[in-house]
């Protein structure tokens, strides 16, 4: 059976959720081959074992720490030399979309960023997108070279599938460009202790009805009773009430929760471009005009200050 | 000695107009308006104020597009831009993120460069990993996807805020930067601006002035195939309550019945 190498997206040898369903969507294509990179790269061997990896490769060196991107692809390359899979698939990540396209340019290969779902086709795999602010669902192929393909969060489930996982030490030269881009300091960001806006399975957002900085108590109250992550709409976001990292749109994340809740957003195509293929969404909003209607599957016509305080004691209520 | 910064943009279809693809599954450029991409509006800003703390630095703006594409030169020529360079070809239609870095790559090496700077991504085909692929094909150091970004003694550093940290860069020019929307707002072309830049140069050059053969690029040289195109159907009307007191609780109702409580 075909192999198919899988970038293992992980922080010191925590998997990440989207890499563990990019699993899932390999199994369709061929037997996972996990390449791990940097410290902790080894710990990730067990959890990617249990969800399908029939062998881990795995590297750590200073470079993938103390530079940009470029020794992440020599690796990249070096793993793709040694298994010569049927496909290279990535989680989509603003990192690793850089990583898959300088990857793909070396090796001859085509690219198809930010896929929603996979499929084996006769003449190789088949990936799913959104495009144009998700109004469009598009079908590609590669036909060139090895197939490249990031993988957006959420967009299969994560299955139990266990195997081997056999860890092996992957060599990897570093080329001249590898040190290129220096990364001088890094500071982790503080954790909310709320699930990561891209890999939430509910997330509440709001917007510039929100009306202040304060005022976003009530909006992460709402999270806190459903365990969602916290996202903002751009016109928050640049109002400066809520942290960038957390912006719903475009030029924000893209997210496809299970339920999406919009609050006192009223649906300008930035922000539908990075919520639409939520499964079940719900707005909240004082027009009844706003486009963010055309959208939802239920919504309130109403003051956010009023219905949102009543939602969030109401569930927890009903959790007791 | 001048610092050359080589901007490059993007002519794209409205956001806000209907965008949909032509029959040969790609994307339809007739039945729209284009513009500048609005991201790049960020790359034109950071150039201009990185000239403006430079001693001698020159900004030249470059597209690649079809006639209409001129446009977005005008535009970043009236932000104050200095000099802008078209590369338009028939054969350039269809062309992929790959393709259109190798006609990048060979424009900017002709114009000469110490610094390269594009917006995070375009606002249509929104893949963000031009600027990385570009800087792989000119062999230089990537910094990109930066909310800040400073010039000075031929070193470029800035700030990129990921999933999981923010990262301060570093890398000795030349290099490509790419910036984002947070990088600081663009500023609007001013009378004297719309006016200057229609006296601008706009150099025109197509694939054989860049020794590019057609099957490079285009849907020929494209590496990927679109199989299908389809509208997204029509979400069904959902239900709209207008709250008289009890919209909270509606809709607590609404997500029970849907298990999410």
């Amino acid at each position: 059976m075909a192999e198919v190498l899988v970038y293992v997206d992980h922080v010191d040898g925590a998997v990440r959720k989207p890499t563990l369903e990019l699993l899932t969507l390999a199994r369709r294509l061929g037997e996972p081959v996990a390449l791990a990179l940097g410290p902790g790269a080894e710990a990730t061997a067990a959890v990617l074992a249990e969800h399908g990896a029939v062998k881990v490769l795995t590297a750590d060196a200073p470079e993938f720490a103390d530079y940009l991107v470029v020794p992440k692809v020599d690796a990249l390359q070096a793993a793709h030399a040694a298994v010569s899979p049927a496909a290279v698939l990535l989680p989509s990540s603003a990192e690793t979309k850089e990583i898959a396209a300088r990857f793909a340019l070396r090796t001859g290969s085509g690219l198809i960023t930010d896929a929603t779902d996979l499929e084996a086709g006769d003449d190789g795999p088949v990936a799913t997108q959104a495009v144009f602010a998700a109004a469009y669902t598009t079908t590609s192929r590669v036909s060139q070279g090895t197939p490249v393909i990031t993988v957006k969060p959420n967009s299969a489930p994560v299955e139990a599938a266990p195997a081997a996982g056999a860890v092996e030490a992957l060599t990897v030269t570093f080329g001249e460009l590898a040190t290129g881009t220096k990364v001088v300091s890094r500071t982790p960001r503080e954790s909310t202790g709320r699930p990561e806006l891209t890999e939430a399975a509910i997330v509440v957002s709001g917007g510039r009805g929100v009306n202040g900085a304060e005022n976003f108590g009530i909006i992460e109250a709402l999270a806190d009773s459903l365990g969602a992550a916290v996202g903002a709409s751009r016109a928050a976001v640049d109002a400066g009430w809520y942290p960038h990292a957390s912006q719903v749109g475009q030029t924000g994340k893209s997210v496809a929760p299970q339920l999406y809740i919009a609050s006192g957003i009223s649906g300008a195509i930035q922000h539908r471009a990075g919520m639409q293929t939520s499964k079940t969404i719900v707005a909240v909003n004082k027009d009844a005009e706003a486009p963010i209607f055309d959208l939802v599957d239920y919504g309130v016509v109403g003051d956010l200050f009023d219905v949102v305080p009543q939602l969030t004691e109401e569930i927890k209520n009903r959790k007791g | 000695m001048s610092l050359r910064i080589v901007v490059c943009v993007k002519y794209v279809p409205d956001a806000t107009g209907d965008r949909s693809f032509a029959d040969d599954l790609t994307v339809d450029r007739d039945d729209v308006d284009g513009l500048l991409s609005e991201l790049d509006e960020y790359a034109v800003e950071q150039a201009l104020q990185i000239a403006d703390e430079a001693d001698d630095a020159e900004i030249t703006v470059l597209t690649v597009g079809p006639e209409d594409a001129k446009d977005a030169l005008r535009k970043a020529l009236s932000m104050g831009a200095d000099k802008a360079i078209h590369v338009e070809d028939d054969d350039l239609h269809g062309t992929d993120v790959i393709g259109t870095s190798l006609v990048l790559a060979k424009a900017i090496e002709r114009a000469g460069y110490d610094l390269v700077i594009t917006g995070m991504a375009s606002t249509d085909g929104a893949m963000g990993v031009l600027p990385a692929v570009l800087a792989e094909r000119l062999g230089v150091p990537q910094v990109t996807l930066l909310s800040e970004v400073k010039v000075e003694d031929g070193t470029v550093t800035g700030r990129r805020d990921g999933d999981t940290a923010s990262e301060r860069l570093e890398a000795s020019l030349p290099a490509v930067v790419s910036v984002t929307d947070q990088s600081g707002e663009a500023r609007y072309p001013s009378f004297k601006g719309i006016m200057a830049a229609k006296k601008k140069p706009v150099e025109a050059l197509d694939l054989s002035d860049l020794g590019i053969e057609a099957d490079e690029v285009g849907l020929a040289g494209a590496r990927t195939v679109v199989v299908s195109a389809a509208e997204r159907p029509a979400r069904t009307a959902g239900t709209i309550v207008k709250d008289e007191g009890e919209g909270g609780k509606q809709l607590a109702e609404f997500l029970a019945g849907q298990k999410f409580i």
